[in-house]
């Protein structure tokens, strides 16, 4: 593996290798393997019960592995206490003492490394002030709203300075505008801050807000991994191009042909066609058109999301488009061949 | 919803703080109740039931009689749970959820009724009764049922409103308000949203009224009358009055079953009722000025007026010439030494405090490591020191007094006439406060803050430390003011362990000075009785100051 | 800190527990009466026993044997735990055991016998063991008392006056099974009446007597003295004695009168225990407690009289102390062979 031996290291700082977690029955982490570069911020994406959380429990030492191991810098983790890793972990409830004060939730990971008060002071202010809430550290918990609630607990994993930083659905529990909102922000303080960071979440434009990186989970495993638009545009495999919201996922027949009669330009398989890959078609069309009847229009802002099936082969799609249309209406659209993408390739059926 | 937590409570894997200091914690609680309760039960039922078996048990249930003491143990001990709760839950509510000044001075006065041996309390209440005609006549309480009942209330009001008070304390206020901007009406607030959240404060609350209620002594015999039994004064008749060691024995094993059932019952309904509040915090504290009134009304009148009559009389001088005025003369002579105490009533009062002051150092320190244990674990050793621990208070005090005499007489545990015995006699009553207190709250506290604070580099001992006991704080403060009371008012098997003349204690001076007649031995037990409720009022506020944990650490 | 001063409290507790824990332990060592030092005599009683605190220390001063004392609760209490704790003594000395219970006492073979060269002093009708297992130390007489403002006409002489409808409603007494005087005064009924004992209790229940548990709820709740409106009570003949003594402000007269006829007497005996540490150092207490330096001393600190001819009683004591001539008494061994028998009936003549 690389990234062992001691010294600086060039190669990832925390390596998660085959590890598997199961409750009973239940198989949380399986066969799980990640590793993270110094500095760089991972999301890990995945629908609830995944397993996200679980991970994020395993490295920070509060589970244990069935198997497997971790390691931060080439040094197994395993006989790290909790206490002792050096991580920081923010909780999706973010699991603020309540009996203290925001200065006093902020300065405990300061505490505890046994800094001196006016430097936790100080640590305390400026950490505040980095997540906006300067002036809030006499405030009581039970005082805060959802969100300055979870930039408390922010400040209170950022205040020791941790080796690596765990966010567990951090903007979880928080409205739409404030998630967009707090979303940027949290891009913002972490590269300003520039700790390494493994961030869960279940929401794709979280992740892709904040993450360098995004893992998708699928059942205890990561399934794609890759830059943002790597993985929204390339999901190579239908479950998870669902799971990020992909609903075009065709198969493709011999010789590109496909349902409604017409050809995708693209071999034998499963394809993902992206929803903003239609375009009106002009009269020059005559690769790739689709014919569809309109079932369901929704105003999306910047344009429409229509609902439609093809006419023939009756093959649901949903069109991004920049025009209007009415229901029922008739529509025939050309695919951009660039916005087409294999998925499951090697996988006869990979949304098993 | 977008949250999964596998780990929540899921298995013995997951990371769980200080293991050691865990078994520690075990090892002296185990050996805590080893020692000083289950060693002396047990000898008694052995003393007893040894040569006979289980015939005497068998002879009792037999026995018409005392199947009707059993039914009226359980029925009284039952309708004064249920009228303690009825009567104190709103008391609760305001002491937790009220803001009003002298908040903290009406937490500690309530406390006040659990110190004050049952004789001053019998005569404070005959007081009363006097004064409303209640004596004879139709209406009449003296001697009956509904004597006891009141009694009961009267003692354990403080203990529904500061045990559930407590944990009400710690709920999320603004559940309520949700509930209420959804267009729940306020009692359906009450009984959908806060009621069920308080149960398991309410079930420890209502176990530690039935236990006292049931094992009450002095309350039956001297408010209901001598023609009155239940099963604990059955016990002390068969072992004292009667020397009939067997049928006690007989009798203690079927209060201890009794006791065992309920106990358990009630710690189940705790348990599976108690989960972590997602925020543990109080939202806006709200006036209510009405509901405020009507509750300081009612502890006015149930707790204030018996106390008021003893107030009066501890001022009322110069009764033996007829006519009589109010003087600070009966609290002078607290200084004064009287021919029938060794000492003087103020130097009793010293060793009283020295007393409570050991016992609930003893108290907390094994009852919090019992609560910790209890509401750690959910495994079967744990939920027998949940039970356990609650015991000592629905066993009776001749079982657990005769007990430590009989077990503790051999070297090396030859403590029977040690001084350290009675703080240790009183502790093992005291505990059950700090547990039953401490429990619920602990319960309550979210996982993911132990968590967080390991996460933060808190070992686990600073983890109990920093996130247990600090949300423990306010519980503790409680059961300590508990202990203290407890102790202060000599409760249980003390009565029955030798003590050195010169360590006599407060309850035992005044009913000394109350065992010979004379107006100037009387008005001094009044000042006695009324420094002793001041005092343990004093010691609740500056323990209830102590517990509060709501304040910033930085 | 708050901290700071929460970690204190903390082990603060630790450390009391701690110190607990040891004293216990080493308690033992030094505590038991079995390896008690030889100049050191234990004497076990009950909470009612009260000495001025010098007379002790002359006992010490003349044999250089210090007492320890150890109190437990009334009489009855005492001798139940006596004979529980009789294979392994509580003390060397008991006294406390009067004439309603001596027989069972003697029974369980609680006491060594041992005939004090002093015993000359004392009258013969005091000596009630034959085999001097216990000494008689001290005697007092339960009677009936009456609030002399609260009596209508003349007080009560007899005990057939209660019966009398002018005192209906009037009499207040106290449980036999709980209370000393209680039984004391049964025990004078049954002794003054003989078989028709159970009549006369069905007279007064019918004439509106009322019971009480102890002495106090009847003299200071029923009783006049305590503002109840009950005026005749069952007490002692010593009661004005303390009335007088006790006024507020002083009075030349007693508030309350005694009926003389009707009394029990209650004789307190003091006895080696069987098995004791110190065996000599308890027969020298018992020699000190027929001395006049003990029994002069006795009447104002326990209210009763002294046994030896030769005692001196204070003058504040003998101006109001009624003697009685012929109080009643019934052998030790007759009350212990039907107690628990007169006492059921007396519950089902008068309770149910």
């Amino acid at each position: 593996m690389a990234g062992s031996g001691i010294g600086p290291v060039l190669g990832p700082v925390l390596e998660i290798v085959g590890v598997e977690v199961s409750f009973g029955e239940v198989t949380a982490l399986s066969d799980f393997d990640l590793a993270l570069e110094s500095g760089e911020v991972v999301a890990i994406l995945g629908p609830s019960g995944c397993g996200k959380s679980t991970l994020l429990r395993a490295v920070a030492g509060l589970q244990t592995l069935d198997r497997g191991r971790i390691t931060w810098d080439g040094t197994d983790l395993a006989e790290v206490p909790v206490h002792r890793r050096d991580f920081g972990l923010m909780f999706q409830d973010h699991a603020l003492f309540t009996h203290r004060d925001v200065a006093a939730n902020v300065a405990f990971g300061l505490r505890m490394q046994g800094v001196s008060l006016p430097v936790r002071r100080a640590r305390v202010n400026e950490l505040l002030e980095l997540v906006g809430l300067a002036g809030y550290g006499p405030r009581a918990i039970a005082t805060l709203s959802g969100g300055e609630a979870q930039r408390v607990a922010l400040a209170r994993a950022l205040a020791p300075q941790p080796r690596l930083l765990m966010l567990d659905e951090p903007l979880g529990s928080l409205d739409r505008q404030h998630r967009d909102e707090l979303a940027d922000e949290l891009r913002r303080i972490l590269q300003q801050v520039g700790v390494t960071v493994l961030h869960v979440t279940h929401d794709h434009s979280e992740a892709f807000a904040v993450a360098d990186r995004v893992a998708v989970m699928l059942a205890g495993r990561v399934a794609v991994i890759g830059t943002p638009p790597e993985v929204w545009h390339q999901p190579r495999r239908s479950d998870v191009a669902r799971f990020l919201g992909h609903a075009n996922v065709v198969t493709v027949g011999p010789a590109g042909a496909v349902r409604w009669g017409g050809r995708l330009g693209t071999e034998q398989g499963r394809v993902l066609v992206r929803a903003d890959a239609f375009r009106r078609a002009g009269s020059g069309d005559r690769v790739s058109v689709v014919e569809v009847v309109v079932d369901d229009v929704r105003f999306r802002g910047d344009r429409y999301e229509l609902r439609v099936h093809t006419d023939p082969g009756r093959v649901e799609l949903v069109v991004l488009d920049q025009s209007r249309a009415c229901r029922g209406e008739r529509l025939t659209y050309a695919i951009d061949p660039a916005k087409v993408v294999a998925v499951d390739s090697g996988q006869p059926d990979g949304s098993a | 919803m977008g949250r999964d937590r596998p780990a929540l409570s899921s298995t013995a894997r997951s990371w769980s703080p200080a293991r050691w200091s865990a078994r520690l914690a075990a090892v002296v609680v185990v050996t805590f109740f080893a020692l000083f309760f289950v060693w002396p039960v047990a000898g008694v039922i052995v003393e007893g039931l040894g040569s006979t078996g289980v015939d005497p048990i068998i002879d009792l249930f037999a026995s018409p009689a005392f199947r009707s003491v059993l039914w009226f143990s359980l029925w009284q001990a039952a309708v004064s749970t249920a009228l303690t709760v009825a009567v104190a839950l709103p008391g609760a509510g305001a002491v937790a959820r009220l803001s009003f000044r002298g908040q903290r001075l009406v937490r500690a006065m309530v406390t006040i009724p659990f110190v004050l041996p049952t004789v001053v309390v019998a005569t404070a209440f005959e007081g009363v009764f006097d004064r409303f005609g209640l004596t004879d006549g139709d209406l009449r309480l003296h001697h009956t049922a509904w004597a006891i009942l009141i009694a009961h209330v009267f003692f354990n009001y403080a203990v529904v409103v500061r045990v559930v008070g407590a944990h009400w304390a710690g709920l999320d206020a603004r559940m309520e308000d949700q509930a209420r901007v959804l267009g729940a009406s306020k009692p359906r607030v009450f009984a959908a949203v806060t009621l069920p959240r308080l149960a398991p404060a309410i079930a420890a609350a209502a176990a530690i009224v039935f236990l006292f209620s049931f094992t009450s002594f002095g309350v039956v015999l001297i408010l209901g009358g001598p023609a009155r039994a239940t099963v604990e004064t059955e016990i002390y008749r068969y072992a004292v009055v009667r020397l009939d060691l067997a049928t006690a024995a007989a009798l203690a094993v079927v209060q201890l079953v009794v006791v065992i059932g309920l106990v358990a019952l009630s710690n189940a309904l705790e348990r599976r009722r108690s989960s972590p509040e997602p925020v543990h915090g109080v939202g806006a504290a709200r006036r209510c000025g009405l509901g405020l009134a009507a509750n300081l009304a009612v502890m006015g009148l149930l707790l204030g007026l018996p106390c008021t009559v003893l107030v009066e009389r501890s001022f009322s001088t110069g009764e033996s010439s007829g006519g009589s005025g109010y003087s600070l003369r009966n609290y002078a002579a607290l200084l004064d030494r009287v021919d029938l105490l060794p000492g003087t009533a103020v130097a009793a009062l010293g060793n009283s405090l020295m007393f409570a002051a050991a016992a609930t150092a003893v108290a907390v320190a094994v009852g919090g490591a019992a609560a910790l244990m209890a509401a750690g674990d959910r495994s079967g050793p744990v939920r027998l020191v949940d039970v356990g621990s609650t015991l000592p208070l629905g066993v009776s005090a001749v079982t657990v007094g005769l007990g430590i005499l009989l077990v503790l007489d051999s070297p090396p545990l030859d403590i029977r006439t040690s001084i350290v015995i009675v703080p240790i006699a009183h502790a093992v009553v005291g505990v059950p406060f700090v547990v039953r207190t401490v429990v619920p709250m602990l319960r309550a506290v979210n996982p993911h803050s132990r968590e967080a604070a390991a996460v933060l580099g808190a070992p686990p001992a600073r983890v109990r430390r920093e996130i247990d006991l600090r949300v423990a704080g306010r519980g503790l403060a409680v059961g300590a003011a508990f202990a203290f009371a407890v102790s202060m008012g000599e409760f249980g098997a003390t009565s029955f362990i030798p003590r050195r003349a010169e360590t006599l204690t407060a309850p035992l001076a005044l009913f000394r000075l109350l065992g010979t007649p004379g107006a100037v031995l009387r008005g001094q037990a009044m000042a006695l009785a009324v420094v002793l409720m001041a005092l343990t009022a004093v010691v609740a506020f500056a323990v209830d100051l102590l517990g509060d944990s709501r304040k910033g650490a930085f | 800190m708050r901290r700071n001063a929460l970690l204190r409290r903390f082990r603060l507790l630790a450390v009391a527990v701690l110190t607990v824990a040891v004293t216990a332990a080493t308690a033992c060592g030094s505590d038991g009466p079995s390896s008690m030092e030889a100049t050191t005599v234990t004497l076990l009683t009950h909470d009612s026993f009260n000495l001025s605190p010098e007379t002790l220390d002359v006992f010490t001063a003349r044999t250089g044997i210090k007492v320890e004392q150890l109190a437990v609760g009334d009489a009855g209490r005492l001798v139940a735990e006596a004979i529980l704790t009789a294979s392994a003594p509580l003390g060397d000395v008991l006294f406390g055991i009067d004439n309603t219970f001596l027989q069972r006492g003697l029974d369980a073979g609680l006491f060594e016998p041992y005939r004090s060269p002093r015993l000359a002093d004392v009258p013969d009708r005091f000596q009630l063991d034959p085999e001097h297992r216990v000494t008689p130390i001290n005697f007092g007489d339960v009677c009936l008392n009456y609030w002399i403002d609260a009596v209508d006409g003349a007080p009560p002489a007899t005990l057939d006056d209660l019966l009398d409808p002018v005192f209906a409603d009037q009499l207040v007494v106290q449980s036999p099974e709980t209370s000393s005087p209680g039984l004391a005064f049964l025990l004078a009924t049954i002794a003054h009446y003989g078989d028709e004992w159970e009549d006369y209790w069905a007279g007064l229940r019918d004439n509106g007597v009322a019971v009480t548990t102890g002495w106090q709820d009847a003299y200071y709740g029923q009783f006049a003295a305590g503002g109840g409106d009950r005026s005749v009570v069952v007490s002692y003949a010593s009661s004005p004695t303390a009335e007088v003594l006790f006024s507020d402000p002083p009075v030349d007269t007693p508030p309350t009168g005694v009926v003389t006829a009707g009394c029990y007497r209650q004789i307190e005996f003091a006895g080696v225990l069987a098995g004791a540490a110190n065996p000599a150092g308890a027969r020298a207490l018992i020699d000190f407690m027929l001395t006049p330096t003990f029994q002069n001393d006795v009447p104002l600190n326990m209210f009763v009289f002294p046994v030896i001819s030769s005692a001196t009683l204070p003058e504040v004591f003998t101006a109001h102390a009624t003697r009685v001539s012929d109080p009643l008494m019934i052998d030790p061994a007759e009350v212990e062979a039907h107690r628990d028998q007169w006492t059921d009936r007396w519950v089902e003549i008068v309770l149910r």
